[in-house]
């Protein structure tokens, strides 16, 4: 258990710039996600925090220590590895084992860590089996008790869930959170799941690019998107966007669309008249009505309780509303904004705009 | 058949016949052109097994008997230890040893050379790695026969000739094997070197912990192959040892037979290729095996 912190990352292999300076603090006992689409550098800072690759600038810190220059063995971390990296020769038993025997642990100590861990997982009676006798779910089992039983300063998981079917992978999502709280070891998670980052993170650190574009709770980042790549990231079915001009001594926005006024329900925004923004609203906040939208709704997709529709605006923009109930018709519909669920981006940067205090 | 009949339900019996008849067909097609194989590569070994069970007149009168004879003991405990054929007295058991010794080491000292070698090119980054590569890969070009007068001449110049060394070290150096493990080890993922890294194996714990025995079958089957290569060793023996205590059962065995100034022990002779065949055929059989359970054992 130990807290880490990243200084100011940079990594390039050769002369693409994959990671641009990430600075991260994490907390003993911590759970951070790191979320981004395929190839924003995610595995490349996790590797990196592991050892496995050298950053090109800037510091990895784990438990207080400067680990920057150690091998991996040296760092006393554990990794879970999206195939799981189960050696297909050896049993349950000594995959597990292994990391203990070359530390030197005496035998007795190996057993009951490996017993501890195999009990805690669910996967004692598999002790002696190969891997290739195990199914996908066994198998992400016994590279978790891998981890478990080094009893590391820090766990790290490259998408260890992305070879799962659906169902298993909601099972053991929930399964690694339900351990990671009760071992209390502090963890870097890596996934292109933006699902699995909400639910399994104390903190996100959504990725762009090779920068941290966002580092915040799940729910701040969902309510407070830094800009429109984390606002266009975060949520299913993605928000809204929606160009548009400050207006009214920066109490307003107008819609490039039909011309219509929304006034900001949390304060004005700084900028002179005419300032280009970027208007953002989640599907779920949309709600049927007149003097909003007008959509042309082109497709529904009924979820039950709920549904989604696919439609656009007079101008061809495509908007997508999350209505409740399941009795909706393709064809014109009228939607409104709740002003108190817009969020403001400047329109160059794409950087949040919040209220003047 | 176009029209009414054929919107009738088909006639199940009719086609289950046809397919009965088509598949006896096939099947007798096979083993005729199995049993037209098994005939052309056993017959000789056939006529060799049977040439040895007889006495010496009777192939020397140029029949070629098609049953066994009665002379079978007397002629294999001939070959055994006393020999035969244009030099007498060369007996086929140390003979037979000797090929062992030399299709052995040249067996383990290939496997061994070309897994260390295959493994610094795959696991390890150092300079010129790639040129260590190719210096490797285009010694495939030059087989033995090639450079057989400069080898010679090294091992005159290390005093090497007229012994085992001689015999087999320049035999050993393959490029074939560390191609093959070379690609066998691309295969290996990187996450195994990755977690053996963050578990803290080393470079040689990680070759005797994972590499090694994931290349198990690899091994089983050069093994078969490089043990028939060097037991098959004709011209490099022929040339570096004159010591008959040192002759191996290939090189032995032809010189058995004489250049047509004395009548040939052909019944002894036969009897020494029957021993001469036996240790390739048991590896194959024994390693075949293991061979194969590995195969059907190893999984990622
Ligand atoms: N060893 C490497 N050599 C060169 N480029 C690499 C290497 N590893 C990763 N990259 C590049 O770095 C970028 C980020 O890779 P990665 O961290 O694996 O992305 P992610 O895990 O977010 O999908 C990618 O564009 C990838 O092509
Ligand atoms: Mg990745």
């Amino acid at each position: 258990m130990a807290t880490l912190a990243l200084e100011d990352v940079k990594k390039a292999f050769g002369a693409t710039q994959v990671l641009h300076g990430v600075d991260l603090e994490v907390a003993d006992g911590e759970m951070i996600v790191i979320v981004g689409a395929s190839g924003c550098g995610k595995s490349t800072l996790l590797r990196i925090v592991a050892g496995l690759e050298t950053a090109t600038s800037g510091r990895v810190i784990i438990g207080g220590q400067d680990v920057t220059p150690l091998e991996p063995a040296d760092r006393d971390v554990a990794m879970v590895f999206q195939n799981y990296a189960l050696y297909p020769h050896m049993s349950v038993f000594d995959n597990m084992a292994y990391g203990l025997r070359i530390r030197g642990l005496p035998r007795e100590v190996i057993a009951r860590r490996v017993q501890e861990a195999a009990e805690l997982l669910g996967i004692a009676a598999l002790l002696e089996r190969k891997p290739r006798q195990l199914s996908g779910g066994q198998r992400q089992r016994v590279a978790m008790g891998r981890a478990i039983v080094r009893e590391p300063k820090l766990f790290l998981f490259d998408e260890p869930l992305s070879n799962l079917d659906a169902k298993l992978r909601v099972q053991m999502r929930a399964e690694i959170r339900r351990l990671q709280k009760r071992l209390g070891v502090t963890s870097l998670f890596v996934t292109h799941d933006q699902v699995e980052a909400m639910t399994l993170g104390d903190r996100l650190v959504v990725m762009h690019q090779g920068h941290a574009a966002q580092i915040a709770t799940p729910m701040e980042i969902w309510e407070r998107p830094a800009d429109t790549y984390v606002a266009g990231f975060i949520g299913s079915p993605a928000m809204n966007f929606l160009p548009a001009t400050l207006t009214a001594g920066g109490t307003a926005a107008r819609l490039e669309t039909n011309g219509l006024v929304l006034p900001f329900a949390d304060g004005p925004r700084a900028g002179e008249e005419g300032r280009r923004l970027t208007l953002g609203i989640r599907p779920e906040h949309l709600r049927p009505g007149i003097g909003g939208l007008d959509l042309q709704v082109e497709l529904v997709e009924p979820l039950g309780g709920e549904s989604v529709l696919h439609g656009r605006l007079a101008d061809g923009a495509p908007i997508t509303a999350k209505l409740p109930g399941a009795l909706h018709a393709e064809g014109p519909l009228g939607v409104i904004i709740p002003l108190e669920h817009l969020h403001v981006f400047d329109a160059e940067t794409g950087k949040r705009l919040d209220a003047q205090a | 058949m176009p029209g009414p009949m054929s919107l009738q339900a088909p006639d199940v019996d009719a086609l289950a016949r046809r397919t009965r008849a088509r598949q006896r067909r096939e099947a007798l097609l096979t083993h005729a052109s199995l049993v037209v194989g098994v005939l052309i590569f056993a017959f000789p070994i056939y006529l060799t097994l049977i040439g040895s069970t007889h006495d010496v007149n009777t192939i020397g009168r140029g029949d070629v008997p098609l049953l066994p004879g009665g002379e079978a003991m007397a002629n294999y405990s001939q070959a055994w230890s006393a020999g035969g054929g244009r030099y007498m007295g060369v007996p086929a058991a140390g003979m037979l040893l000797n090929s062992l010794v030399m299709a052995l080491l040249i067996t383990l000292g290939k496997i061994a050379i070309s897994l260390t070698s295959a493994y610094a090119v795959v696991f390890f980054r150092f300079p010129f790695r790639m040129l260590a590569f190719w210096l490797i890969f285009i010694t495939l070009m030059l087989p033995v026969e090639v450079r057989i007068i400069p080898t010679f001449q090294v091992m005159v110049d290390l005093k090497l000739t007229n012994s085992m060394a001689g015999l087999t070290v320049p035999l050993i150096a393959s490029a074939t094997a560390t191609l093959l493990f070379r690609q066998f080890f691309l295969t290996i993922p990187d996450e195994y070197v990755e977690a053996a890294k963050i578990d803290g194996a080393g470079p040689l714990r990680f070759f005797k912990d994972v590499v090694l025995p994931l290349s198990v079958t690899n091994i089983a089957a050069l093994f078969v192959i490089l043990f028939i290569y060097g037991w098959n060793q004709y011209l490099w023996p022929l040339l570096i040892v004159n010591d008959r205590s040192l002759e191996t059962i290939v090189v032995g065995l032809t010189k058995m037979i004489g250049g047509g100034d004395a009548q040939n022990e052909w019944n002894v002779i036969m009897a020494t290729a029957v021993f001469a065949l036996l240790p390739p055929v048991a590896v194959v059989v024994l390693m075949q095996r293991w061979f194969v359970k590995g195969l059907t054992e190893t999984e990622k």
